[in-house]
């Protein structure tokens, strides 16, 4: 198995090639903090979804820490940049889930539509089975055509159970039936997949809100982590996204999927920042094995080798 | 959609509308406040340094001199502009004489192909024609299981096939397309990243098999900075001949509708707006680009209020109310007008200012209309021309008549007198200026 830095390179391979190589060639032309190089630097986290606001507060560090230190180096510039980055995203505890807090661990799987939660809940069932837990996935989903086989496919993949309902269905009792099931079937972790809604449909966002709440009733403290799945492609609106379901159900972590196009995901350094959410996994392909803990420093080093 | 780039647009230029007197220094100010809605709007960075810099170019100098009303010359520019990013005007689907015409779907994982095949597989039905969607998804788990589904809840056929040779699948619903007298086929291929050689490779092939009238790249429409790359990737390898963005009910501002036009000059033919099977819009891009500066659609309201509404009318109108003769039988007229002009949120949202959150949620009730219309209806021409001779007993007569319970004629009495004595302080306030469109 590749380790995780390079399978974590490979996958952000093309992020690498786009934005830090635009970054190396124009720190390599510099001869000093010159407003050009500021500018295309300030392009190239531009162009990474990182956001406007957050490039202008690392702009703005970049350029006091620079000529405090009185860097006019190329690598010197670049490494400033890069522990820059790395506060953005420090301060939270990132990485992956820790499952044996709780007997049966619910994670409720949320997010807008074709951010890949299905197929993360595929992965995350694949994950903790690896790991000797005894997994539940619930099809929540019970609106979308063929959401339930769907996850029917990717749980026989992981060889796991799962718990469905007809087609319609409401979807707190999915998840209230899965309980139910995790419980008495001593299950250490139960996933519960619920259909891809759009943040601004208020009804949707509450039906979300009654699915926590049914889960809490039977089991105080649950759902232990509502993991958010965000799209790299995704734009400024992730930002959105975050604060809203927020509102209707807590999320406890986010995970990036499709990291490995071309896109650099850049919006999750103004989640992290403006939320203080932790980035938990990230998405690599859709092959079951293609998910990652998200670790801070791999990430970024993986951004600037 | 586009309604926050819209709102902030609207900011932005309202400082410029208050100037008497542009200056270059204003100009650039302002050009840099619309370069970050731009950005926050995830348009393109490159293009929106292109958009500001062709905008700057014909602002400054001899254009906003001459010009009597700067500001109103700026907005000009930049609706002008914008339109022309978008693309000047709408895009029909095209199609061949030579059946059956194949429709191909292609993008990323997760932008919408599958419903949209069902939204378009509908949306060909009602103009006539023959369809057939076809499953080419042979990847993603449950990916046929999915469009079969739709294809059902449509009653529209659905061909599948067990084996993973995608074009060969292609061919073979080729063949009972046109066996089955079907004249359409709907090619619903597997999301797939413009990176993977291999998948890029397979969809090239589905591409020479059936050989398409119509290839459509469906992008997310809240997608970011990379809709540029995934864009130019698909144009490289597809020639795509246009593209529908997808999820624009949510509140994306939707910069990659500018970004992918800008990149790959091919119009968007739709927009994507529900998870229901009906909810496809034509994209209009002069729309657009007025309603992302905080105009509102006001061409087209202009437009369709001059259909709407006899001149001559609105000339009788004016002097009534000019002279405080406005009575129900007017008002019904005027109401049978705005009926005329088709629904009310559709008015109401391309009026400028309209844009703000108060009315965003607002749901105009058209039924009430037709309650207010036949409760006129119920009155003699005398209580029309004169309301303050409707009593108790003619209230109860007007709400038999008319199906209503008594309070709300009292109701729609009571609006009518306080519309009355608005349209006396309008009168006031405005000193007599015309009245727009004869309201």
């Amino acid at each position: 198995m590749l380790s995780l830095l390079q399978k974590l390179s490979s996958g952000l391979q093309k992020t690498r090639s786009s934005l830090v190589e635009g970054i190396h060639r124009v720190v390599n032309k510099a001869r000093g903090l010159d407003a050009e190089v500021l500018e295309g630097l300030e392009e190239q986290l531009l162009l990474s979804d990182m956001g406007w606001e957050t490039v202008e507060q690392i702009m703005e560090q970049l350029r006091r820490r620079a000529s405090a230190a009185n860097a006019f180096n190329a690598e010197e510039i670049l490494q400033i940049l890069k522990q820059e980055l790395n506060e953005q995203l420090r301060g939270v505890a990132h990485g992956p889930l820790n499952t044996e807090t709780a007997k049966p661990y619910i994670i409720s799987v949320v997010g807008v539509n074709g951010a890949g939660k299905t197929t993360t809940i595929g992965k995350l069932a694949h994950l903790f089975s690896t790991q000797e837990r005894k997994v539940l996935v619930a099809a929540a989903d019970t609106f979308r055509a063929a959401a339930v086989e769907q996850l029917d496919v990717w749980r026989h993949r992981a060889g796991v159970d799962i718990v469905h309902a007809q087609p319609g269905a409401d979807p707190a009792a999915v998840a209230f039936d899965a309980l139910k099931a995790a419980m008495s079937r001593q299950v250490d972790v139960l996933l519960i997949d619920t259909a891809g809604r759009l943040h601004t449909k208020g009804n949707l966002m509450a039906e979300l809100t009654k699915v926590n709440k049914v889960l809490e009733r039977q089991c105080a403290g649950a759902p232990h982590a509502v993991l958010l799945v965000i799209d790299a492609g995704t734009g400024q609106n992730g930002l959105i996204q975050a604060k809203e379901f927020t509102k209707a159900a807590p999320i406890t972590g986010l995970v990036i999927t499709k990291l490995d196009g071309t896109a650099k995901g850049g919006i999750v350094f103004s989640i992290v920042r403006q939320l203080g959410l932790p980035i938990c996994y990230i998405g690599l392909g859709e092959k079951i094995d293609d998910l990652e803990p998200f670790e801070p420093e791999t990430f970024i080093e993986a951004l600037f080798q | 959609m586009f309604q926050e780039l819209s709102e902030k647009f609207e900011s932005v230029l309202r400082r410029l509308r208050g100037q008497g007197r542009l200056t270059e220094a204003n100009i650039s100010e302002a050009l840099r406040d619309v370069r970050r809605v731009l950005l926050e709007a995830d348009v393109n960075y490159k293009i929106a340094r292109q958009f500001i810099a062709d905008v700057e170019k014909r602002a400054v100098g001899q254009e906003v001199l001459k010009s009597i009303t700067p500001g109103q010359q700026v907005i000009k520019i930049i609706y002008d502009e914008l339109c022309k990013l978008l693309g000047e005007k709408e895009a029909p689907l095209l199609f061949s004489n030579r059946l059956p015409n194949a429709i191909m779907l292609v993008g990323l994982q997760g932008s919408g192909k599958t419903t949209l095949a069902g939204k378009l597989a509908r949306h060909l039905r009602k103009k006539g024609r023959n369809p057939l969607l076809v499953a080419a998804d042979v990847h993603r788990p449950a990916a046929i299981q999915q469009l079969q589904v739709i294809g059902k809840s449509l009653d529209i056929q659905t061909f599948s096939e067990e084996g993973r040779d995608v074009p060969a699948i292609c061919r073979h619903a080729i063949e009972h397309a046109r066996k089955n007298m079907l004249d359409t086929i709907l090619i619903d291929t597997a999301g797939r990243l413009h990176v993977d050689d291999e998948m890029m490779q397979e969809v090239r092939r589905v591409k020479e098999t059936v050989d398409p009238t119509e290839i459509l790249f469906v992008a997310d429409g809240m997608t970011g900075q990379d809709a540029v790359n995934t864009a130019q990737a698909f144009l490289q390898q597809l020639d795509f001949s246009g593209a529908v963005l997808t999820k624009m009910d949510g509140d994306a501002r939707g910069g990659a509708a500018l970004s992918i036009r800008a990149v790959t000059q091919k119009p968007i033919k739709f927009l994507s707006v529900g998870e229901k099977l009906d909810q496809l819009e034509p994209f209009y891009p002069d729309r657009m680009a007025s309603r992302i500066l905080g105009m509102g659609d006001v061409v087209s309201l202009v437009e369709k209020a001059q259909e709407a509404v006899n001149a001559d009318q609105a000339f009788r109108l004016e002097k009534k109310l000019r002279r405080q003769e406005f009575d129900l039988e007017d008002f019904l007229e005027q109401l049978q007008q705005v009926k005329k002009m088709g629904p009310l949120q559709d008015i109401l949202a391309m009026l400028p200012g309209v844009q703000n959150k108060a009315f965003k949620s607002m749901q105009v009730d058209e039924r009430a209309l037709i309650r207010v219309e036949a409760m006129i209806h119920s009155m003699t021409l005398a209580e029309r021309a004169n309301p303050s001779i409707i009593n108790g007993s003619r209230r109860k007569r007007i709400a038999a008549g008319s199906g209503v319970t008594v309070q709300e004629i009292n109701r729609l009495l009571n609006q009518f007198e306080m519309m009355k004595k608005m349209i006396k302080m309008m009168k006031h306030k405005s000193g007599g200026n015309r009245l727009p469109f004869g309201f």
